[in-house]
This record gives C-alpha cells, sequence and structure tokens, in this order.
C-alpha cells in the first residue's frame, strides 16, 4: 500500500501541475517523456512487487498448511482416582474337542511313577479347558505383583501363580517370591495358552506332572555383558511332584539354572540351557495293582534329583516383508531318585531300597508360513532307564507287584496347524500317534481354541 | 597371594574406571529413534537399535539378545502408546536394571512429547489393533521429530548430567539444520496437498496429516486385519468412482495386496522407506524425509 501511495502521488502532481503553469511545448515534451519513463518504471515495479506478493501468499498458504511450529502435546487429562490404581486383567478361555481311540480313564506312563498332576489328553467329546484370570500391577515403587487363577469346568479354582517381583535391586539382580512357575528349562515357564501344542511334552508330564509351581522364592543374576548370561536359584517347600512337604522346619530343595542366548546374524535368536532340580520327597504316594489283582497304595521316601537342558532357536527374518518364522526347541531331562520304596503301605507294609535312573527329551519344530497360520510336528521319548526295586531284588516280592514300573518306552508323535486370525484368538487342530501305554498305540484328534481377553500381555522368548 | 590381591585391585579399578570414560549406552527401539539419539549424542553416546526397519515392530520376539542390551542400557529410547506392547515389558523385567523402568529417567518414550493422532472415544478389540492412546506410528510428521528432539535432549542432559552442554549445543545445531530442511520440504510438500492416496495400514496417519494429502482408503478394513475378498473387490468398484492418485506402501508391507489393488485401480504403488533403512536412500532422518518426498512428488507429476 505504501509503494502504492508512492507511486500514484508523485504522478498525480504531476499531472495537475503541468496544464496550470503551461509552459512551452518543449518543457510539455519533457515532462512526458520523463512521466513516461516514470510510468514504466513503476510499472515495473508494481509487477515485481505483485509476484512477490504473489511468492508470500503462497509461502503464507504452505506454512499455514504446514506450521513450523510442533502441534504442544495433548494436555494430560486427571486420572479417574478410584479406578486408576486397578490392576490390568486378562482372561485366557480355552476348551478342546477330543477324539481318541484309547479310554483316557487308563493313561499313564509305562514305566514311571505316576506323577499324580495333569497328564494325558484329558477326557472324550467337547471339554471346557481352564479358564484363567490374571491381574497385575506395580505394589510400588520397589515390587510388581501378578496372580493367575484357574477356574476348572467343575467350579473348582486353583491359583496357578500369585508371586511379587522386585524392580530395584541394583546390579543386574531380581528376585520374586510366592507361587510361580520355576525357572528351569524351557518350557516350564510359559503359561499353557503360549504352548505351541495343546498339551506338554511327555517328559514334562511324567516328570512334573505338567509344569512345577515353585511355592518359595527365586533369585536371578543378568551378567552385564552383550551376550545373554542368566543364572538363578530358588527354594521352597517342595510341595509338589516329585518333592513332598517334609514334616519340619526349613525349606526343601534346590534349584539352579543357567541360560545363555544371543543372536546368530539379523535373523536368528537362540536361547541354551543348563537346570539341576534336587529336592526330598517323604511318603510319596501312588496306587498300582498288585500281581494278583489288589489295589494297592505304595510310597517313595528319599531324594530326587534331575538335570536339564534345554535349547531354542527361532528364525524371523529380518529383512523380509513376509512374516515367516520357524521355531526349533529340545529339552532333555534326566532324572536319579534314591531313597526306599515302601509297598502296600496299608496292609503288607513292606519296604526296601529303590534307584531308578530315568530320561526324557522331545524335540519340536513349529513353522509360521504365512502370518496367521503356524505347522509344527513334535516327538517325544522317554527311557526308563534302571530302575532298582530292593523288595524285587531280595526275592520278597515279584516285579510284576509293581506293574506300573516295568520297564517301557513311551513316545509320540505330534502334529499340528493352529490358525489365529489375531493376537488374541487361536484355533488349532494337532493329531498324536500315543505309544505312552505299554498297549496299543493311542490315536488323538484334539481340536482347541484360545480367546485372550482384557490386557495386552508381552510374551518371553 | 600379594600378586593376584595387587591384581584384583586393578581389575575393580578399571571397572569403577570405566564408567566415567564410556558413553552412555541407548537402547532404541526403531531405527528412527537410533539415528535420532545419534544426531543429538554425537561420541557421548553408543546406540544399540532393537529392530530392523523391514520388521513389524508391533511383532517383534523379545530376543535373549535384546535382553542382555536391555540390561546394560542407560537408556531406553521406545515409540510408546503401546506399539512395543509386546515385548518391551518383557525385556524390561527380564533385565534386571533399575534404571530404565518406566518412570525412571533411564525410561524415555517419544510420545510423551508428541500431541498424538486418531486418540479413540472408544476402544474395543472388534475394531481391530486400535490404540487407546492414539497412532503410534509418529515418524513421519517432522514437526513431531522436532518435539520430540527437544524433549530427548533434555532427557540425555539429564542422566549424563556432565555433558549436558554438549547435548545442548548438539541439540540446538540439530534443531536448526531440521528447521531449514523443514522449510524445504515444506516448499516440496505444497504439490502434495489434496493429492488423493490409498493407504494399506493407518501408520501413514502422520504423513497424510502432515502433508495434507487425502486418504481415500485403507486396504485394510481394520487396523491389523487383513482384507477379505470381498472387501477388496468393494474396495476396487468404490475406487472406481473416484481414483487414487498412488497407492503407499511401506517398505515393511507386504507388497502383494497393494500390487493386487494398483493392477485394478490403475494407480501406481510408491514405496515409501517409513523407518530410516527401509531404503538404502533413507540412511538418516533427513534421508527419510528427503527420500520419501522425492518418491511422492515422483508419482504426483
Amino acid at each position: 500500500m505504501g509503494y502504492l501511495s508512492r507511486i500514484i502521488g508523485p504522478v498525480a502532481i504531476a499531472v495537475m501541475v503541468a496544464p496550470a503553469t503551461g509552459q512551452a511545448a518543449d518543457d510539455i515534451e519533457t515532462l512526458r517523456a520523463e512521466i513516461a519513463a516514470l510510468k514504466a518504471e513503476y510499472a515495473q515495479r508494481v509487477t515485481a512487487l505483485e509476484a512477490r506478493i504473489d511468492q508470500l501468499e503462497t509461502t503464507a498458504a504452505v506454512a499455514a498448511a504446514a506450521p513450523v511450529e510442533p502441534p504442544p502435546p495433548a494436555p494430560s487429562t486427571p486420572a479417574r482416582t478410584s479406578s486408576a490404581f486397578n490392576p490390568a486383567i486378562s482372561v485366557i478361555l480355552a476348551g478342546n474337542y477330543a477324539d481318541l481311540s484309547q479310554d483316557p480313564g487308563d493313561f499313564h506312563f509305562a514305566g514311571f511313577m505316576p506323577s499324580g498332576g495333569e497328564i494325558g489328553p484329558g477326557e472324550r467329546s467337547f471339554n471346557l479347558g481352564e479358564s484363567e484370570v490374571t491381574f497385575a500391577a506395580s505394589v510400588d515403587p520397589y515390587f510388581t505383583a501378578a496372580l493367575t487363577v484357574a477356574l476348572s469346568s467343575e467350579g473348582e479354582i486353583g491359583v496357578e501363580e500369585a508371586f511379587a517381583r522386585t524392580t530395584s535391586l541394583p546390579a543386574g539382580f531380581s528376585a520374586k517370591g510366592g507361587r510361580f512357575f520355576s525357572g528351569f528349562g524351557y518350557l516350564n515357564e510359559i503359561h499353557a495358552h503360549a504352548w505351541d501344542f495343546v498339551d506338554q511334552p511327555l517328559v514334562y508330564q511324567a516328570f512334573y506332572g505338567g509344569q512345577y509351581a515353585q511355592d518359595g522364592v527365586q533369585v536371578k543374576w543378568l551378567a552385564p555383558t552383550d551376550l545373554f548370561l542368566e543364572f538363578g536359584a530358588e527354594t521352597g517347600n517342595g510341595g509338589e511332584f516329585p518333592g513332598t512337604r517334609l514334616g519340619r522346619n526349613g525349606l526343601n530343595g534346590t534349584t539352579l539354572f543357567t541360560h545363555v542366548g544371543g543372536d546368530l546374524g539379523d535373523s536368528i535368536g537362540w536361547r541354551a540351557g543348563l537346570s539341576w532340580v534336587d529336592m526330598d520327597a517323604e511318603g510319596r504316594v501312588y496306587e498300582d495293582v498288585d500281581s494278583v489283582g489288589n489295589a494297592v497304595v505304595n510310597s517313595f521316601t528319599g531324594s530326587t534329583e534331575t538335570w536339564i537342558a534345554d535349547a531354542t532357536f527361532k528364525w524371523t527374518p529380518a529383512s523380509s516383508t513376509r512374516r515367516q518364522a520357524f521355531k526349533l526347541q529340545a529339552e532333555y531331562m534326566r532324572r536319579t531318585e534314591d531313597g526306599s520304596l515302601a509297598y502296600d503301605v496299608a496292609g503288607a507294609g513292606l519296604s526296601d531300597s529303590y534307584r531308578s535312573e530315568q530320561d526324557g527329551w522331545y524335540v519340536q519344530g513349529v513353522y509360521q508360513f504365512n502370518p496367521r497360520w503356524r505347522f509344527g510336528v513334535r516327538y517325544d521319548e522317554l527311557d526308563p532307564g534302571s530302575t532298582r526295586i530292593g523288595l524285587v531284588q531280595s526275592g520278597d516280592l515279584l516285579a510284576s507287584d509293581f506293574p506300573l514300573l516295568l520297564p517301557a518306552s513311551p513316545s509320540r508323535i505330534t502334529t499340528m496347524i493352529d490358525f489365529s486370525p489375531s493376537e488374541f484368538s487361536r484355533l488349532r487342530a494337532q493329531y498324536a500317534w500315543d505309544d505312552s501305554r505299554d498297549a496299543e498305540t493311542d490315536r488323538q484328534l484334539l481340536l482347541q481354541y484360545i480367546y485372550a481377553l482384557g490386557a495386552h500381555g508381552a510374551h518371553k522368548f | 597371594m600379594n600378586a593376584f590381591f595387587r591384581g584384583l585391585c586393578c581389575a575393580c579399578a578399571l571397572v569403577v574406571a570405566l564408567p566415567a570414560n564410556a558413553a552412555i549406552k541407548v537402547l532404541a527401539t526403531t531405527s528412527d529413534w537410533g539415528s535420532l539419539v545419534t544426531e543429538l549424542g554425537g561420541d557421548k553416546v553408543n546406540v544399540y537399535t532393537a529392530t530392523s526397519p523391514l520388521q513389524d515392530v508391533h511383532r517383534v520376539d523379545a530376543k535373549p539378545s535384546l535382553v542382555a542390551r536391555a540390561r546394560t542400557a542407560d537408556l531406553i529410547v521406545a515409540t510408546g502408546a503401546e506399539l512395543e506392547i509386546g515385548w518391551l515389558p518383557v525385556l524390561l523385567q527380564e533385565s534386571g536394571n533399575s534404571k530404565i523402568q518406566p518412570g525412571a529417567p533411564g525410561y524415555f518414550e517419544i510420545a510423551s512429547a508428541l500431541r498424538l493422532l486418531d486418540i479413540p472415544t472408544a476402544v474395543d478389540r472388534s475394531m481391530g489393533d486400535v490404540h487407546p492412546l492414539g497412532n503410534p506410528h509418529v515418524q513421519l510428521d517432522p514437526r513431531n521429530i522436532a518435539a520430540a528432539a527437544k524433549a530427548l535432549s533434555a532427557r540425555l542432559a539429564q542422566i549424563d548430567a556432565p555433558n549436558a552442554a554438549y547435548y545442548q549445543q548438539r541439540g540446538a545445531d540439530f534443531q536448526a539444520r531440521w528447521q531449514q530442511a523443514m522449510t524445504r520440504w515444506a516448499a516440496q510438500a505444497a504439490t502434495l496437498k489434496d493429492v488423493p492416496v490409498v493407504v494399506i495400514h493407518k501408520d501413514q496417519a502422520y504423513l497424510i496429516h502432515w502433508l495434507g494429502m487425502k486418504e481415500l482408503a485403507a486396504i485394510e478394513p481394520k487396523p491389523g486385519v487383513p482384507p477379505s475378498a470381498g472387501y477388496l473387490a468393494g474396495l476396487v468398484s468404490k475406487l472406481g468412482a473416484t481414483p487414487p492418485k498412488m497407492i503407499l506402501r511401506n517398505a515393511y508391507n507386504d507388497p502383494k495386496a497393494s500390487d493386487w489393488l494398483a493392477e485394478r485401480v490403475k494407480a501406481p504403488v510408491v514405496l515409501l522407506p517409513f523407518s530410516v533403512g527401509g531404503t538404502p536412500e533413507a540412511k538418516d532422518l533427513f534421508g527419510l524425509f528427503d527420500d520419501t518426498l522425492r518418491r511422492l512428488q515422483a508419482a504426483a507429476k
């Protein structure tokens, strides 16, 4: 605007003044020429100005579309005080349909003292599985805690895990206490809904009745190295198979484990471990049938020691947009039990020495060939090894008085395919040829569903 | 015995002395934040990036190698807004490192410095992968980078106080270079305003918002839900009336769906780096935006 008035001003004055003075034609011509020159000059300037205005407007429009100042963070809304501290809740619903060629009622591992836990494929037809509810939250600046309860289809409530964990111990230490899945091996800590097959490997079922929950304390230390190197120690009441509670003060059992892990290139992560679990059993009873068909209750008292080796490889291509993955895992367990075995505790009440050395292992591979589909194969084997029963060696009883302990080699081949519509649902079909009993092969078809509700869980490697 | 004791003392002294000279260790969840920390921290930081730019950061394994890195980290730089919820909590929990727990100075979420888009008023899993705290794919708006850099510089100065002046100076230098680059990008962006596009997932929301592009449709009917044949057929007929100028595909996306659609609606697929390292040209954060705009402009012509 200022420029325009400055242009118009002199031009207007020149125009008005010129006729009034009535100067000579030469002068008029000179004036005309000057005015023309002025006009041309100012026209040029106006054009330049218009161009600049145009340019400024464009820049302003761009600036408006993309303001250079960053948007401020959202104003924080006050947390609702009544519910703000509620723990995160997640619920797992699971169930299956089972078609079994053998009667699941007489499922047992031939050659192995019954673990009394969750063994075998479960019942026939449709089964509502355990519904799991987990509550988790920080307790205070020093602890977090979690509770997982399992509701059985019969309405029983079991506490699967209930523990507090430290968050602020120095130097890479952490501790937890309460009831928790022991840190030995690979699969023991993993909850059922995150398993790659419907059921646990035979060796876990035979040696721990599925999973070993420690009622006690655990201390872990992670080395400050680029290689993952972890050491852990646990102790507790030893109340679960293969231990028992002891009729005295103090603790029962020591668990030591170490895990080492890292990467092989960009796409493979691995972890391997070695664990040692040692505990005592006092009057650990199991039911059997003697050589003439009478039901008897036998009892083991002594020490039980288990070595566990585990290794897991996971391939997830880091430089590919195809969401494929392959996971290979294997575990080996070897158990030595040494003590005395009492026969027919309610009747004959005979007792003599007992020593067994048994092992078992599994290897499984799961291939995710599509973001939502996975296919897996597992092979399981148990070796009854050597069992020396004092009562049999002394000739007091026959080996057939302990039919469950007669040597046999349970094994199983399992295949599965699962489909996960999202992170929160999974449908699975599994088919297994199970030779756990020293009888005909049990052909098992299991169709399973798993649904996860509520808080988004994070999964371990 | 004496020699052994002296040796032990020396070893202890060495271990104690080391941290004073060593650069602070930073674990960044993505290549973008790794690049940002390098810009701001220079040789005073030692950065490890947890994921590759071709991975889906939402679905990553809590690998032992990452737990080991979390154990020794002085600072975690995560996106936040629940992007890393499937694996970062495990790293923090297993690390035994109290310095990097949420709430501690060694835990930094980029999202905490930003105003997020797409904050849902109601959330339900039937809506797909909805993020209750807002869209966490924040890196493709340069204004977010500027704001995050400001907060991150302050955090670096806080956890490594002896070098505070260094971080301040580097931060100011980065902001100056970034503002300059943003002016350049804003001029380039003018041609992209109102250009109609189709996206795959909701993760280009910030880019589209910044450039003022027009999102016609997403190939995923709901976030994280793969499209069905019926949905795609509907999409083709819908886009027949209002054809997009281009289909945006991130480097980490599977090309199948976008290629299929491109053939039917006769629009080119534009491959975008999405993160630092997503394309060979996107070497750092500057390269990320230079390459993104170059590819968009080439397709918009």
